[in-house]
């Protein structure tokens, strides 16, 4: 009973992080009908932004870590890295995607890879190859309720994620910027004919994907302190499932879908089969998507002919 | 163009004229243009092992890894060019084979062979012989794997059917990290280095003539039709299910005989890594910046995509950098050849065709010139933002 509420907990704790670079994927999917490949290395970037900007602040404010100053600068770096991100995202869109609007969609999809492996390569480049260590920006606690054992990170990682989806549902569904987000997505020409800026919320949606991926970045680091430049293909590569599995363009299946992947991952990886553990995401993927062909929460649309 | 292509070209061109040739059954001009095909690579193998050139060697491997990966390409471009299923699980299907052939060959054909006298005719016969059989048992497993993938095809279409057969790609390679008679993580090593230039031209014109007459066979009208509108092939009596099984066969078959060719060429090491998810990418770049259903274009398209992160190398030098910078080069130009060409390079003409301006023959699709959001693709896309 207790390591199964243990993997629960670690399980809710990554699917949180997965849910997170997930809302990217489903958003950007919704409204382009584009697989981002390319979301994957923004996760890995806003790790980057993390990491050095939070190695500027230990240089310049000394060890913080256990005050209250920590969770000034932690709020700091979130958000550079956000807006880094951000702004990524902007180029990112302009430069690569835009101009293939009217393409077919698989040019796209051939410039989100290139778009990946530049910022694969590029990390390799400018960050080095080499693994680096997270800083560790806030103190480290064990808490222990009942048998289970859990860390304040997983406390943070849970707050966040969970207050950062609230946000982006509060924006899709209560705001203006989301209606047309919204309208967009289901019907792109007609969204313009009726005065909606298409390009201005395409790109800030890319924003708002991009700028969650940052904090998805920063939550990992925290948690698994080891940061890459290729650390971003494998939560990328699920994140991405767990939007398909969820029904991808739907933002609470993406939420569900990165919840069900880190919890499945999490009690493979501690049952005999964690050698399998990168391979369940995919069979669990096939398995649903061969019963529903749309995804948990997605719509089956009957073709028209 | 390779000679392969110039050949089936020639061939086709007769094929309108009323030369002799002509009037030959298909097979038999095949035959001999095969005949010949060989009778170059044998002349070509032997010249390029003799060219006195310092470093032959990596520019005789650079050339090998063309012709594997203008395999993969092209093979690739069957599934999602003609047949329009789109594939992400290549890299997947070339494992299999690469693996299965290698396994075959470090525990029961090495012996054999080693058994024989070093350097006799046996042995280069049986070294020859056992490689064949054992990459195209690779690519027969891989045919099955193809087949155990493709049938999802049934129900999935489009974006799903992409992120399934990438699944299948990565369960392959995990599942392949977790038999430890292949090595496992540690990869294996230890394969013989039978492959050559010869073998690896050999099944690259191959594959192209398979390639091109599979378009203008039954089967490949089928593809096509599949690949325009499935309903209306199916309306008109097109068996949709069965040609896109059929295109994921041939397709991971080839793949499968292209991973066997590479697991034995040096350094004759495989390791699951080289199989992840990006190489598939790497291909599917390949076929999409070549023009999707262009054979020519796959081609082009890998001679420059395995060319360029080579040619790049000097780029280090040039820009007096302390770091390698020719990978980034690569990415960027990657982008930027495919903002300049969102059709690819040759859209869905053959070289041939441009070559000749013969804009008739096939014409342009008007998708590929800026088309509205509702097409085809969009049509198999999911639902919106809910």
């Amino acid at each position: 009973m207790q390591t199964l509420l243990q993997n629960l907990l670690n399980g809710i704790a990554v699917g949180a992080i997965y849910a997170l670079i997930a809302l990217g994927y489903t958003m950007v999917y919704g409204i382009l009908k584009l697989i981002n490949f390319a979301h994957g290395d923004v996760f890995m970037l806003g790790a980057f932004v993390g990491y050095y900007s939070g190695r500027w602040a230990a240089a310049h404010f000394g060890d913080q870590a256990g005050s209250g100053m920590s969770w000034v600068i932690f709020a700091g770096i979130m958000l550079l890295a956000m807006i880094a991100c951000g702004l990524f995202g902007y180029f990112n869109e302009t430069v690569a995607y835009r101009p293939l609007r009217s393409a077919p969609r698989i040019a796209s999809l051939i410039t989100a890879i290139g778009v990946s492996f530049f910022l694969e390569y590029g990390g390799q480049f400018t960050f080095g190859p080499d693994p680096k260590f997270f800083p560790t920006l806030i103190e480290k606690h064990l808490i222990h309720v009942g048998g289970i054992t859990t860390t304040n990170y997983q406390m943070i990682v849970l707050v966040v994620a969970v207050a950062f989806m609230a946000l982006l549902q509060y924006i899709v569904y209560g705001t203006k910027f989301g209606r047309a987000m919204r309208a967009v997505s289901f019907n792109y020409e007609i969204a313009s004919l009726m005065g909606i800026p298409t390009d201005r919320i395409i790109s800030m949606t890319f924003v708002l994907g991009s700028s969650l991926a940052a904090v998805a970045g920063i939550l990992y680091g925290l948690s698994y302190p080891k940061i890459d430049p290729l650390m971003g293909i494998m939560p990328g590569l699920k994140a991405f499932i767990a939007a398909v599995l969820g029904g991808i363009g739907n933002v609470p299946g993406a939420v569900v879908g990165g919840l069900i992947i880190g919890i499945i991952e999490s009690f493979v990886g501690g049952s005999r089969f964690s050698n399998f553990r990168d391979a369940i995401a995919f069979i669990l993927l096939i398995g649903i998507l061969l019963f529903r062909p749309s995804g948990l929460f997605g719509k089956y649309e009957a073709e028209k002919v | 163009m390779t000679t392969g292509e110039r050949r089936a070209a020639s061939s086709e061109r007769e094929g309108s004229g009323k030369s002799p040739l002509a009037r030959m059954p298909w097979w038999i001009r095949d035959l001999i243009s095969l005949a010949i095909f060989i009778a170059i690579l044998i002349g070509l193998s032997y010249g390029l092992e003799r060219i006195p050139i310092i470093g032959m060697a990596y520019y005789n491997r650079i050339i090998v890894m063309i012709g594997i990966n203008i395999t993969l390409a092209v093979s690739l471009n069957i599934i999602n060019g003609h047949a329009g299923q789109f594939s992400l699980g290549h890299a997947g299907f070339m494992a299999v084979g690469a693996y299965f052939a290698a396994y075959l060959t470090v525990f029961h054909f090495g012996p054999i062979v080693d058994k024989l006298v070093e350097g006799s005719n046996y042995a280069w016969i049986a070294q020859n012989a056992l490689l064949l059989t054992a990459v195209l048992a690779g690519g027969l497993l891989a045919a099955i794997a193809g087949y155990i993938v493709g049938l999802p095809s049934l129900r999935l279409r489009g974006d799903y059917l992409a992120i399934v057969t990438l699944g299948f790609g990565e369960i392959i390679r995990v599942m392949i990290l977790n038999i430890d008679k292949i090595g496992a993580a540690r990869g294996l090593s230890g394969i013989p280095t039978w492959s050559n230039f010869f073998w690896v031209y050999f099944f690259c014109g191959l594959t192209i003539l398979i390639s091109m007459r599979l378009v203008n066979s039954s089967v490949g009208r089928a593809f096509l039709a599949v690949r325009e509108d499935q309903v209306a092939a199916e309306a008109m009596g097109v068996d949709a299910t069965k040609y896109k099984v059929k295109a994921f066969i041939i397709g991971s078959f080839l793949a499968g005989v292209a991973g066997g060719l590479f697991a034995h060429y040096t350094p004759a090491y495989l390791n699951p890594t080289m199989f992840m998810f990006v190489r598939s990418f790497e291909v599917v770049a390949m076929v999409v910046l070549g023009g999707l259903g262009s054979i020519s274009g796959s081609i082009v398209a890998a001679i420059i995509l395995t060319f360029l992160p080579e040619g790049l190398r000097m780029a280090k030098g040039v820009l007096h950098m302390t770091k390698d910078p020719r990978m980034v080069i690569y990415s960027i130009m990657l982008i930027v050849l495919m903002l300049t060409r969102p059709q690819g390079l040759l859209g869905r003409r053959e070289l041939w065709d441009v070559l000749a301006r013969r804009k008739d023959t096939i014409p342009e699709d008007p998708r590929d010139e800026g088309s509205s959001p509702t097409d085809k693709l969009d049509r198999d896309a999911g639902p919106p933002i809910q």
